[in-house]
């Protein structure tokens, strides 16, 4: 493992998300981050800006994407575990502040070190396997935002492969959105569940008993149709999975059931 | 008078869809099939994406001379024998080809699948002019007897079964034996055929779209696979071409091109069946062909998104792909949409053509997974385009008002992180002790868009920054 001075610092940018509903998966994150040999720090943050963008609403975008862009200065790395958000903060940032002449080039520089987590413990860190145990067989859905603004595909695989007792089976059309959307899964309620139906379909034909993903809005959204459903499969961030930290009980489960 | 929207009502059009039992029946049947055969064909063709940047760059080029290749397009055309007409509206379009088939005298009216001629409402025109208008696309066709419009770019009636067409068949073609066998969608297709080919040849003026039009030669192009294309434009006195003013292309080489990704972004196939290039009437050595051809050039609204940001929308060469990638469509159906074009690509051009007030809905319904511009052979960045159509919208303060309170309520805290953190310090602990007995809420107050349809998980209580805090972690 690098000494202190090599460490890369990194940023956990945790999400919104996962701050308020779910910071088991900050800690696994941390810990696997910590694992790769990265200093973590978490600095204040709130969120990357996303509803905002996608309703339209560009003003209120930049000054969360300026509040979030100074708030990482310091760190060699900016790394969420969502592709959703690290999508947003490395593909849509740059477009916020397109001909700048000074926010563009540290908006380019801020998008450049952000990554999103498992793609980034792979490709950058350049982990190969995980110290975990997990006894059951799994699912994978990939996220939208990460699978196709940032390519995250085999890398959470990859590594799932190396947890100990964990079978991988891959579901019908794990690439197909789930149906959550952000907003839209509000907005157009009815036709993000009828998605999400679909979705939860695949999962149960599958016959995995655990369906993982990379990024906690689908995994509620998955989760909240599977429970309406009468479906009993356990849901949970891959980086609970990854970084062996499964002890509190999955989304959407009572931790006294 | 063009189709009246009901892209306001998308939501209610919507629930209704997914209620249709029939109407899901059918979207389920289609849900894989283009994808797939879409999947095989690119994967027989290493150069698919070079093909795909190669067919952006074309129309590119093409827009940005829209002007010089549409008169280049004119002069060709007249030096072939032909006619050509810019029509602004649709009301100008309609007044045009009207007029033509008054002058010819035509009683019947066959026409080859166009969207455009849907986009302009061309068949009430005639037929409200006293002529007789037969669609011969099968899919066309099926949704003529039935009074309604095509919910799919390029497979109309794609939201039907094979059950619903035989009742249709057996309450329009009365004159067929009561007992004939109609259970096979070969018998389906005999039938049509049979009825169709007395109007071919009953036809006095044949009206076709155009996929491509080439600059260089003059030409229209029609890409189908059932050949009544060439039937309508081939055997009638005259042919009458209605095609939009960015069906433009330079050369004969760049349609050749664009044709490599169509068909495959289309329906998986290398080529379409039929592929048929028009150039001006019947020479005095040719034995069969339209003694006129005319072209009606169609603006509509188009030249306006010229230059402005939603240009690259109109690069577009109507595969259909960006609908048959689309988990909205697949749960909705083309219907829902409520005007012309269905789908990713309709709720970008939708709000361009008939306005945002109308269609303002269409590219608000898409959770931007971005499958649709993975899967689009022009590279149009349908995702981004439809964000552009909510900045539009939301700077001249049309969205839903409760979207604009929750989001500026949202804002405050999301802009103000010591706020934030109070806040959600203490709502967190308030929702996570609520939700400690079942793990999840099946109602929430401010969030019944979610819990009507499914659960929400509950948090698990303190957020993460305050147990970093607490734990000392790095800052």
């Amino acid at each position: 493992m690098p000494d202190s001075k090599t460490r890369p610092r990194v940023g956990l940018f945790a999400t919104c998300l996962v701050d308020l509903f779910r910071p088991s998966v900050g800690f696994a994150a941390a810990k696997l981050l910590d694992d790769a040999g990265c200093s973590v720090v978490v600095p204040s943050q709130t969120c990357c800006g996303q509803p905002a963008f996608n309703s339209g609403d560009r003003r209120t975008t930049r000054e969360i994407a300026e509040q979030v862009i100074a708030a990482f200065d310091d760190c060699d790395y900016v790394v969420a575990p969502s592709g959703s958000c690290a999508g947003m903060m490395a593909k849509h940032y740059p477009e916020l502040f397109a001909g700048e002449p000074d926010m563009a080039a540290r908006a380019n520089a801020f998008a450049a070190k952000t990554h999103e987590l498992v793609s980034f413990l792979t490709d950058v860190m350049g982990m190969q396997s995980v110290l975990a145990q997990f006894d059951g067989t799994v699912t994978y859905h990939d996220s939208c935002s990460g699978l196709r603004e940032l390519g995250v595909k085999s890398q959470p695989r990859k590594l799932l492969e190396t947890v100990r007792g964990l079978d991988l089976v891959e579901m019908n059309e794990s690439d197909v959105c789930c149906g959550f959307g952000g907003t839209f899964a509000v907005k157009y309620g009815e036709i993000s569940a009828a998605i999400a139906g679909k979705k939860t379909a695949n999962v149960a034909a599958s016959e995995a008993h655990v369906l993982l993903a990379g990024d906690l809005g689908c995994l509620m959204n998955m989760a909240g149709k599977l429970s309406r459903e009468g479906k009993t499969i356990a849901v949970r961030h891959v980086a609970e999975v990854l970084a062996g930290m499964t002890d509190d009980p999955p989304i959407g489960v009572a931790r006294d059931a | 008078m063009t189709l009246h929207p009901t892209s306001p009502h998308f939501k209610d059009n919507a629930h209704r869809a997914m209620a249709d039992a029939q109407l899901q029946k059918a979207l389920g049947n289609t849900r894989t099939g283009f994808i797939e055969k879409r999947a095989l064909a690119m994967s027989k063709l290493p150069e698919f994406d070079a093909l795909r940047d190669a067919a952006r760059d074309i129309k590119n080029h093409t827009l940005a001379h829209l002007d010089l290749y549409l008169e280049a397009f004119e002069k060709k055309v007249v030096e072939a024998g032909g006619h050509v007409h810019f029509a602004r509206t649709a009301e100008e379009a309609n007044d045009i080809i009207v007029g033509l088939c008054k002058q010819y005298s035509a009683e019947t009216v066959t026409k080859g699948k166009s969207m455009i001629s849907e986009e302009i409402g061309l068949n009430a025109a005639i037929e409200a002019a006293g002529m007789k208008a037969v669609e011969t696309d099968l899919g066309e066709y099926i949704i003529q007897l039935r009074h309604e419009t095509p919910s799919h770019i390029i497979a109309p009636a794609i939201h039907l079964n094979k059950e619903q067409v035989e009742q249709d068949f057996r309450r329009v073609h009365t004159d067929l034996p009561k007992e004939r066998d109609l259970s096979q969608p070969t018998q389906l297709l005999t039938e049509a055929r049979g009825v169709l080919r007395e109007k071919f040849l009953a036809a006095d003026v044949g009206i076709t779209g155009a996929n491509f039009l080439i600059a260089e030669t003059g030409t229209s192009i029609i890409v189908t696979n059932e050949g009544n294309g060439d039937l309508t434009q081939t055997l009638p006195e005259t042919h009458i071409v209605v095609a939009s003013i960015e069906k433009l292309v330079p050369t004969l080489e760049d349609a050749s091109q664009l044709l490599r990704v169509l068909a495959r972004s289309a329906t998986g196939q290398d080529m379409s069946v039929y592929t048929t290039f028009s150039t001006g009437p019947r020479r005095a050595a040719d034995v069969d062909g339209p003694q006129n051809y005319h072209v009606i050039l169609l603006d509509n609204g188009r030249s306006s998104m010229l230059g402005g940001e939603f240009e690259e929308m109109l690069r577009c060469i109507r595969c259909g792909a960006c609908m048959n990638h689309c988990p909205v469509y697949h749960a909705v159906g083309g219907h829902a949409y409520g005007w012309v074009y269905p789908g990713p690509m309709g709720a970008v051009l939708t709000p361009s053509l008939i306005g945002v007030e109308k269609g303002g809905n269409l590219p608000n319904a898409s959770t931007f997974c971005g499958r649709c511009e993975e899967a689009c052979p022009v590279r149009i960045p349908l995702p981004k385009l439809m964000r552009h159509w909510r900045e539009r919208e939301f700077e001249r303060n049309l969205s839903p008002a409760v979207a604009r309170y929750g989001l500026s309520a949202w804002a405050v805290f999301a802009k103000r992180p010591k706020l934030y953190r109070i806040a959600t310090s203490v709502a967190m602990r308030v929702l996570g002790f609520a939700g400690r007995r079942k793990g999840r809420f099946a109602s929430l107050p401010f969030a019944g868009g979610w819990t009507k349809f499914r659960d929400m998980p509950a948090p698990q209580g303190r957020t993460f920054q305050e147990q970093w805090r607490d734990r000392g972690g790095a800052r």
